[in-house]
């Protein structure tokens, strides 16, 4: 009965009021509004000036120092920007950045997937709270600390595994060792991969403890046993975010300064072998040459340092390109 | 192979709770029955110890037996695995793996329980999907994700996917309550097929397809929160519904319950 009277009032009255609706349509007309939009707008606005300041700066300083560089700059295995000629080139560093970088890779994600696969799926509550707590702390180790023990208890303690490899996979090449101090890209991966277990640990173990109870219950109802629910729903599941965990590893490694400075015995030239005594990092080569650098120097190391940036932009459009392919199987539309 | 379902005595914890107690019945094979009460009564938890699904629920536990013909699903060396290959199960949401294609789906129970040819595998998952009254609909997207199909394909995925590898027994938890009517209709037809094959269980909230869909039906309640939920009474769908022998039944059926 009500709706019948109510109904000569339903269309809105024309006139005076529309220009107010429209206002209130569109938001921000309240000064809150106004005062928080531009504040919002104001600091995106600001990180991207910074961020072209500092790209504009690095740009103008590395190209001054090309331009001068008589030697490659991709393949050259000089470091010489204050010669005369001045000749110098990333092939080195890169090739160590990388190289130490894979290593630690390649130890640190199984590591770290069996880890928060073992505290989410397979410890008692109990356990996998406190392994989860050791992890978290050694995230908080500083760098210089990783890089002490690495130098004073690591370095010395090789010997056994790098005889090791000699014996047996010596022949390769990859890994003949002559005896030398083990201050070398595999000593150096190897702590790397302890530097940057915590993170990806701690990261896989929240994406692994979000997947659905309901996919697990359907390997399980299926006849899946605990390996196999981890297998069919896990695993699957969590694979975007373990990948996104591995970059964030993958990042902190490329740029890794200290620990790798203290390690390494930096040269400036390409071994066969990982074993060997050698080899140079952005990061290290930098950290090392900055303070001693006359401005020639210091462009040359800008330009170096740009060439570590634009590795790491590249690998994590790498990672989101494989993240976004398979997209529609992910479990995010589930 | 439909087997016959005996549970003696069955009680079921969660921690120190005890959530169901002393619950027998006997459930036929190649029939449908179907679990009704109100929410709390312990009805899906129930339904859950008949597949060994209760103890994977932190502080889960059961007592009692549970007998498949005349094998004891709690007996001394029983695998909980091997009885959830025997036992298959539909859940409320349709979980199918979002990361596999349709066709995967149905072939991952195969695939846990060995090495199959392919072309064995295709003729499963053709028979499976056809048994859940979505091969037409898919037939021409198998390698397309499960997830991408609707609401109700989904539901009758996971069916497809539970009778591949041809269990004795289905449970179906509240398999119509996340789905529209007519989608709720296609599954209901597709359990009276599925019953000249398997021994059926299914749990609902709706009197009504308990109604239309079982042959007998098992009224659950509880005295009060907190309490234990009990079975009240087991009887033929048809007298369930118009004579039952025990008052609560009546008041619950009929809407005025508590």
């Amino acid at each position: 009965m009500d709706i019948t009277t109510q109904k000569p009032a339903a269309p809105p009255a024309p006139g005076p009021a529309a220009p107010e609706d429209k206002r209130a349509a569109r938001g921000a007309t309240r000064p809150g509004d106004r005062i928080f939009l531009g504040l919002s707008r104001g600091s995106g606005i600001f990180v991207l000036v910074l961020m072209a300041a500092i790209a504009a700066f690095l740009t103008y300083r590395a190209s001054l120092a090309i331009s001068k560089d008589e030697a490659n700059f991709f393949t050259s295995f000089e470091w010489n920007p204050t010669g005369v000629p001045p000749e110098f080139g990333i092939a080195v560093l890169a090739f160590g950045t990388i190289v130490s970088s894979i290593i630690a890779m390649v130890i640190a994600v199984p590591i770290s997937v069996g880890i928060a696969l073992f505290i989410t799926h397979y410890a008692p509550r109990r356990l996998g709270g406190t392994v989860a707590y050791v992890i978290d702390l050694l995230a908080a180790v500083p760098s210089i600390v990783y890089g002490l023990w690495g130098a004073i208890v690591l370095v010395p303690h090789m010997d056994g595994l790098y005889g090791w490899l000699d014996d047996y996979l010596g022949w390769t090449g990859v890994f003949a060792w002559e005896g030398g101090p083990a201050r070398s890209l595999l000593t150096v991966g190897i702590l790397l991969a302890l530097m940057i277990l915590p993170i990806i640990t701690n990261v896989s173990r929240e994406v692994f403890r979000q997947v659905p109870r309901m996919h697990e219950e359907a390997a399980l109802a299926l006849g899946a046993t605990r390996w196999e629910v981890i297998r069919m729903s896990v695993l699957p599941f969590g694979r975007s975010g373990v990948i996104s965990a591995s970059m964030l590893g993958l990042g902190r490694a490329l740029g890794e300064t200290m620990a790798v400075a203290m390690v390494l015995s930096p040269s400036f030239d390409i071994s066969a072998s990982l074993l060997d005594a050698g080899g140079g990092t952005f990061a290290q080569n930098i950290a090392s040459k900055f303070n001693e650098a006359t401005v020639m120097g210091q462009d040359a190391l800008i330009a170096s340092g740009m060439v570590l940036f634009v590795i790491t932009l590249l690998v994590n459009g790498a990672a989101r390109l494989i993240i976004a392919r398979r997209k529609e199987y992910s479990g995010a539309n589930a | 192979m439909a087997k016959r379902i005996d549970v003696s005595g069955l009680n079921a914890y969660y921690g120190s709770f005890l959530a169901i107690e002393d619950i027998s019945m006997t459930v036929e094979p190649r029939s449908v029955t179907a679990f009704i009460g109100p929410s709390g009564c312990g009805k899906s938890t129930f339904l859950r110890t008949l597949n060994r699904m209760h103890e994977v629920t932190p502080g889960g536990r059961v007592e009692g037996k549970v007998m498949l013909d005349d094998e004891n699903l709690y007996g001394a060396g029983i695998d909980p695995v091997a009885v959830r290959r025997e036992v298959g199960m539909v859940f409320q949401r349709p979980n199918p793996f979002p990361t596999m294609s349709v066709y995967d789906n149905v072939a991952a129970g195969l695939r846990l329980n060995g090495k199959y040819k392919k072309s064995q595998l295709d003729d499963v998952v053709e028979k499976s999907l056809r048994g859940a009254n979505l091969w037409n609909e898919v037939k021409d997207r198998l390698n397309k994700p499960g997830s991408g199909l609707s609401g109700g394909q989904q539901q009758r995925l996971c069916i497809a996917r539970a009778i591949a590898v041809e269990p004795n027994v289905l449970l179906m938890d509240e398999p119509c309550s996340a789905l529209d009517p007519i989608s709720t209709l296609a599954i209901e037809d597709l359990i009276g097929e599925l019953k000249e094959r398997f021994t059926i269980v299914i749990v609902t909230h709706n009197m009504q397809q308990a109604a239309r869909v079982s042959d007998r039906t098992a009224f659950f309640n509880l005295a009060a929160v907190g309490q234990p939920g009990k079975l009240i009474e087991i009887d033929d769908t048809e007298r369930i519904f118009s004579n039952p022998s025990v008052q609560a039944t009546e008041d619950y059926i009929s809407g005025r319950f508590g």
